[in-house]
């Protein structure tokens, strides 16, 4: 493995449901240290993608592999033990279980010793969850449960965080505050970060890199202020979010 | 509070109610014409001759009416007042109220069934007594513990189990077949039943694991099918429908219950009378029910009961949680099985003979029933439920005086199954989660804190 080898790395993946192929044979980077995220209209694919690095759709052709070790044929409960962890979408939190319950489970696979210092860690990130430790999931507010959706993958102690719109649903202030999280866990601990997200402007501008997919292709890639730049992307996917920056700017 | 306005006042409306009432006896009428109304008989004749009882028929109408009535004129006009008077904080007292009840409820019940053969003792003295404690007593708790057992897989794990009785049946024939053919002891045999159920659970595991739901039920359901035809076609080896007769009964530590000289009553310089046995039995039946609520309780703290909980809740946030859901689907299936074969293995000691006839579906659906009545997951729940619809079934059985309303032919056992559909119908109206629907979480930052019910109810789903 030399130095710059990514840690993920996708090469010419296509994921099939039945007969309709979701994925054209997608490549994709995501190196260590960084924010990579991946933008596109629904029904591109975005989330497929997420789902066949977990192996579940597995991918049909193409190769996957995170830190020199090809994870294209592992089960989901494999990748998961080697160090990558997923919020994903819909946040699919354990609904009946209470919030400490949920945390419990995402340190499954964790050393138990280091659970009451990941536990603090996550307090200090999300006070509002310490405050609603013994409420059910379910009962929580959207924001809350998205909180707790990204809590839950800490827990396990990752080196790359997949995370399906984690602003799902969420509102502006509370999707902002969830992105500084991000910013903010990626910067102090070097926590990888690949993020699906539909609101590209935010996604954008808090990502190293980013891909733009449509129709199960990777069509552009660069730098998160070069796409930001393009006018084609400013075309497609900005419109809504310059309008909503300057609203949050007034 | 200031007092409700009279255009507030909910008003009954009592054409409305007629109107009720009139349609639940016309709908009770054509359902109950065919099944209560007619009955067929053998004449002298030895010839059948339809008899029609338009009496019972219309006691039974009329019970609905008046029952519809006392709904729409009584019952809703209640609940609309208590509705209107809300008092703010009152969710507040009654969580506590609640809290306060389930304290002391589990001492109190323990208490209570660990002294109920010297209540029973007390209250009837030595002949009335077998019946009471054999008949309520044991089969209560054989249904408390197949119902616990149950929970596991159903209440924990999330995975509906519609064949349990087969884990049942490999108990009772292992203990049976084992004692018969190499005259080891109940105490041995036990745990080898249990083993043998949970290797039976792991192997139904198997091919089942991709399902869920429905599709689940179903194929358990076949299973308990195949495990009962097996019983009933290999003659050879099971007996058949004829069963296994003349199984050993367990020993006080190796001493008989007999009335031999060297019989426990003798031993112990007692008079003989079957009753040791039977208050025997039912301290082991206890204690393995017992066994069973601590095995649960205990596993729900560790990650395996947590992972079936999570399990339940979202099966794929489980893996990619690093889950191995295999793993957690198969150890919920033998844990569940394996209680199942202790109480099968109890269930061919107490009786001392076992058929294929008490292995059916309609086991399955009613321990199913006590766990979904009980509420899922939740053991005080469905310890009641059993004590209510099994000890409910047998009280049938003592309603004589119902043959004073409904004449000497009526026979009250018969409407057992109508009074389980009456009851699952009226707590799946009042109490669609059943009976206790409140998971109580197993885990907490540093102490346990009452919270309000607003905050832990969930929507009924």
């Amino acid at each position: 493995m030399t130095v710059n080898a990514p840690l993920l790395s996708v090469r010419g993946v296509k994921t099939c449901y039945g007969n309709i192929t979701a994925l054209h044979g997608i490549d994709l980077d995501v190196h260590d240290g960084e924010i990579v995220t991946l933008i596109g209209a629904n029904g591109a694919g975005k989330s497929t993608l997420m789902m066949t690095i977990f192996g579940n759709p597995r991918a049909r052709e193409g190769r996957i592999v995170y830190q020199g070790r090809d994870i294209t044929q592992l089960q989901t409960h494999e990748i998961a033990r080697l160090n990558i962890a997923q919020a994903p979408e819909g946040r699919r939190i354990f609904s009946r279980m209470t919030v400490m319950e949920n945390l419990q489970m995402g340190a499954q696979i964790a050393e138990p010793g280091h659970f009451q210092e990941d536990l603090e860690r996550i307090f200090t990130l999300f006070p509002r969850l310490k405050e609603r430790i013994g409420q059910r999931g379910g009962t929580l507010s959207g924001g809350e449960q998205q909180m707790l959706s990204i809590a839950r993958a800490l827990m396990s102690r990752p080196r790359l965080l997949l995370l399906d719109e984690p602003s799902l649903g969420l509102a502006p202030l509370i999707a902002r505050q969830i992105f500084d999280i991000i910013a903010d866990l990626n910067r102090r601990t070097k926590l990888t970060v690949l993020l699906v997200e539909q609101n590209a402007f935010h996604a954008l501008r808090l990502a190293h890199r980013g891909y733009v997919m449509v129709n199960g292709r990777i069509t552009l890639s660069g730098t998160g202020k070069e796409l930001l730049d393009r006018p084609e992307i400013r075309a497609a996917y900005l419109e809504g979010g310059r309008q909503e920056a300057t609203a949050e700017a007034r | 509070m200031t007092a409700p306005s009279p255009a507030s006042e909910p008003r009954t409306d009592v054409a409305r109610a007629l109107k009720h009432a009139a349609i639940a006896g016309l709908v009770s009428f054509g359902m109950l014409l065919p099944l209560i109304g007619f009955r067929t008989i053998q004449d002298m004749r030895n010839e059948l001759v339809l008899e029609t009882r338009p009496l019972l028929l219309a006691s039974f109408v009329l019970l609905t009416i008046a029952g519809s009535l006392l709904v729409s004129l009584v019952l809703v006009p209640w609940k609309q007042r208590r509705a209107a008077a809300h008092i703010p904080g009152e969710s507040v007292r009654r969580a506590h109220w609640r809290a306060h009840v389930a304290k002391w409820l589990v001492p109190f019940a323990l208490g209570f069934v660990v002294l109920y053969p010297v209540i029973v003792l007390l209250g009837t003295g030595f002949g009335g007594a077998v019946k009471w404690i054999d008949n309520f007593g044991i089969q209560i708790l054989i249904y408390v513990m197949l119902g616990w057992g149950l929970n596991i897989v159903v209440g924990l794990a999330g995975l509906l189990d519609l064949g349990y009785v087969a884990f049942y049946a490999v108990g009772a024939y292992s203990y049976a077949l084992l004692a018969k053919e190499f005259g080891l002891s109940f105490w041995i045999l036990l745990p080898l039943a249990g083993t043998l159920s949970a290797f039976w659970g792991i192997l139904l595991g198997f091919p089942v694991l991709r399902l869920r739901g429905d599709y689940l039920a179903i194929v358990t359901l076949a299973f308990g099918e195949i495990i009962r035809l097996i019983l009933i076609n290999w003659v050879d080896f099971t007996g058949g429908y004829a069963g296994v007769s003349g199984i050993p009964r367990p020993t006080f530590f190796g001493i008989p219950f007999n009335a031999n000289d060297d019989g426990f009553a003798a031993v112990f310089g007692l008079e003989f009378t079957p009753l040791y046995r039977t208050i025997f039995l039912y301290y082991v039946i206890l204690g393995l029910a017992l066994l069973t609520a601590f095995v649960t309780v205990r596993l729900r703290r560790l990650p395996v009961g947590r992972a079936w909980e999570a399990l339940r809740e979202d099966e794929i946030a489980c893996r990619s949680l690093g889950l191995n859901t295999t793993n957690t689907k198969l150890t919920a299936f033998a844990m569940g099985a394996m209680f199942g074969g202790f109480a099968g293995s109890f269930f061919a000691a107490r009786q001392g003979f076992i058929s294929p006839e008490s292995f059916t579906f309609m086991e399955s659906a009613i321990i199913l029933a006590i766990v979904v009545l009980g509420g899922m997951g939740s053991m005080i729940g469905v310890a009641i439920a059993a004590v209510a619809m099994i000890g409910g079934t047998e009280i049938m059985r003592e309603l004589e005086f119902l043959k004073l309303i409904f004449g000497q032919d009526f026979e009250p056992t018969q409407y057992r199954m109508l009074l389980f559909g009456l009851a699952m119908v009226l707590i799946m109206i009042w109490k669609p989660r059943g009976l206790i629907s409140t998971r109580e979480p197993s885990a907490f930052l540093k102490e346990r804190k009452t919270v309000a019910a607003t905050f832990v109810e969930e929507g009924r789903g």
